[in-house]
């Protein structure tokens, strides 16, 4: 019998190597040998599951922790982004692992002790700061969400909530506030906005107003209690709470004061939307307030008797002040719980106890932000921007309760 | 005796309990010292965290280009140049002229706005020049990212604004007649 020092690393491929009938590696860990010499070998299933756990003395304290290889939390990707599992989540915090990725010309690798951060432009003192340079300046922490505006997806019955808008995830953000930095360089007063300018392949460029600088920017450079993960920005970006998740600009190396916007590619071509009158909006900064059933959400089923609904809500404009629930495909709304922390500019956990009777009905929740802002409809929004998608579309999200205990999205196109 | 001892720790416990944590006379809680604390974050002007940028420095990584023409750096364009490297370096994801390629078409036919949602191009979306040439030399192409010289990148952007049918100054699409700002403060308006 192997004698299991160290767990490292849990594949992933788990599922596929068990049907293909070999033996399935459930881990590979250090493991002390019959000779009593330690060696790094593969750990299968049957070895980490006993019949009785307490029969059998545990795998030893490791170096790094890892999910229970019977939680399958993955995210989604696609070509240009990957989407967080929110039907998976039992909280207002997301695995740092499991954040939304977004980005436009792949994860770069940066060393930490090479990159650097300038400031310059219509400021008094242009300066350089290093990694380490940022964290010596007074810090300040904040748990926010983030979410990209191009979230909503719809069209098929089988869609989860991680299909829908998987693109919003939340954590603590910590950093230096960009009111320090802006202290420090002297930004002159005729500044009215600054580029931010990341520092991978695609060089993203937003143009953002000052006042949001002075107001809550984070310089951040940890994510959660560590360094940001690479796919958000490691090892610094720029964290705008509230704002859609372009301006967020990842992987930071230069800040430019100026007086006017650079209509930049993403903030003309890009992440601009449809409204009235054949105009199209630019600088829709503000995330509008959204909210959405994860449980019981597509792909779970229920059964008949009492369900907890659960989900999350938030709002770009400010805290939630209240989640309404319909158990009856709109016709009548009651208010949902809300779980403390109901934090500004974050994803806010609401609860509803149902007793669901059998019958095929559909559920559904709607936000209100604390500027008194409540969530639309589908339809809402296309009389609003007379356009059918697009950024910034954030309607309320429905899903069928089938008798037989199956649910499933409305698709509302 | 032991046990002795373990009861009055215990006792000791308790009184200390009591005598710490006595219900305030307001019944608001428990009492605790209320003395405010002072916050003194002494911000200083300057922390001296950093160091001076060299204009140099400043030089080589400041590449963005501003509508009226700021950070455009010496050069120019000439169409039919821009064509022949377009079909090289570009044409692979946008598209023969343009048009219909896998990752986004750049030129606007006649017969595409006619459809119900025509595709977004430089013609019919682009609000300025600038940002044409801004975005071609920062990140394009895909494959080979920063890899352009400026006379080619004032090339693409000469054959680009040609092919969308966009000369001179005559027929420019700009902010003036197609963007509005978004000036929507909250409130329960859906916008």
């Amino acid at each position: 019998m192997k004698k299991i020092l160290r767990l490292n690393q849990l594949t992933t491929k788990l599922s596929r190597r068990a049907m293909l009938g070999g033996a399935a590696t459930a881990a590979v860990a250090i493991v002390q040998t019959a000779q009593g010499k330690s060696v790094q070998g593969s750990i299968s299933v049957a070895e980490l599951l006993p019949d009785d756990p307490t029969k059998r003395v545990g795998t030893l304290a490791g170096e790094v922790g890892t999910r229970s290889s019977f939680e399958k939390l993955v995210k989604k990707p696609s070509e240009i982004s990957s989407r967080s599992p929110l039907q998976d989540f039992y909280g207002i915090i997301t695995p740092s692992d499991l954040h939304f990725e977004r980005h436009h010309a792949g994860v770069p690798v940066i060393d930490p002790a090479k990159h650097e951060l300038l400031i310059h432009g219509l400021v008094d003192k242009p300066l350089v700061f290093t990694i380490a340079d940022l964290k010596r300046f007074p810090s300040v922490s904040r748990i926010a969400f983030l979410e990209c505006s191009g979230n909503f997806r719809t069209g098929k019955e089988t869609m989860s909530p991680q299909d829908i808008c998987g693109l919003t995830s939340q954590s603590e953000w910590t950093g230096v506030k960009l009111a320090t930095l802006f202290r420090e360089v002297g930004v002159k007063p005729s500044a009215s906005w600054f580029l931010a300018e990341g520092g991978d392949a695609a060089v993203m460029t937003r143009s953002i107003p000052v006042k949001k600088g002075w107001d809550d920017a984070i310089i951040a450079y940890a994510q959660n209690g560590e360094a940001l993960r690479p796919e958000q920005g490691y090892p610094v970006r720029l964290f705008l709470p509230g704002w859609e998740g372009n301006t967020n600009v990842k992987w930071l190396r230069r800040i430019e004061l100026g007086d006017a916007p650079w209509h930049t590619r993403e903030e003309t071509s890009k992440y601009t939307e449809n409204v009235k009158g054949g105009k199209i909006r630019q600088f829709s900064f503000d995330m509008d307030a959204r909210s959405i059933i994860t449980f019981p959400a597509y792909p779970k089923t229920v059964e008949k008797g009492w369900i907890e609904i659960r989900g999350i809500a938030w709002s770009g404009r400010g805290k939630v002040a209240r989640v309404e629930v319909s158990t009856d495909a709109g016709k009548s709304w009651q208010l949902a719980t809300l779980q403390d922390p109901i934090l500004d500019k974050a994803h806010t956990g609401f609860r509803y106890l149902w007793h669901w009777n059998g019958a095929d009905t559909e559920i559904m929740s709607r936000v209100t932000d604390e500027t008194g802002y409540i969530q639309p409809t589908f339809t809402q929004l296309i009389e609003a921007r007379g356009s059918d998608g697009g950024y910034h579309f954030n309607p309320i999200t429905a899903w069928q309760i089938k008798s037989d205990g199956r649910v499933l999205n409305r698709p509302e196109r | 005796m032991e046990s002795l001892n373990s009861t009055l720790l215990w006792l000791s416990a308790i009184v200390t309990f009591w005598v710490n944590f006595l219900p305030d006379s307001e019944g608001q809680g428990w009492l605790y010292d209320k003395t405010p604390v002072v916050v003194r974050d002494t911000f200083p002007a300057t922390f001296g965290i950093g160091r001076a940028a060299t204009p140099v420095e400043i030089a080589r990584l400041d590449i963005d280009v501003r509508p009226d023409g700021k950070g455009l750096p010496p050069g120019e364009g000439k169409p039919t140049v821009g064509k022949l490297i377009f079909a090289q370096k570009c044409a692979a994801c946008h598209g023969v002229g343009g048009v219909g390629g896998p990752n986004e078409s750049l030129v606007t036919t006649a017969s595409e706005g006619t459809k119900k949602r025509p595709e977004k191009t430089v013609g019919n979306y682009w609000p300025y020049a600038t940002t044409v040439f801004d975005y071609i030399r920062r990140a394009m192409p895909f494959s080979e990212p920063g890899s352009l010289t400026n006379e080619e990148v004032y090339n693409l952007t000469a054959y680009l604004l040609t092919a969308n049918g966009i000369i001179d100054e005559k027929a420019v699409i700009n902010a003036q007649t197609l963007f509005v700002p978004d000036d929507w403060k909250g409130g329960p308006e859906i916008k």
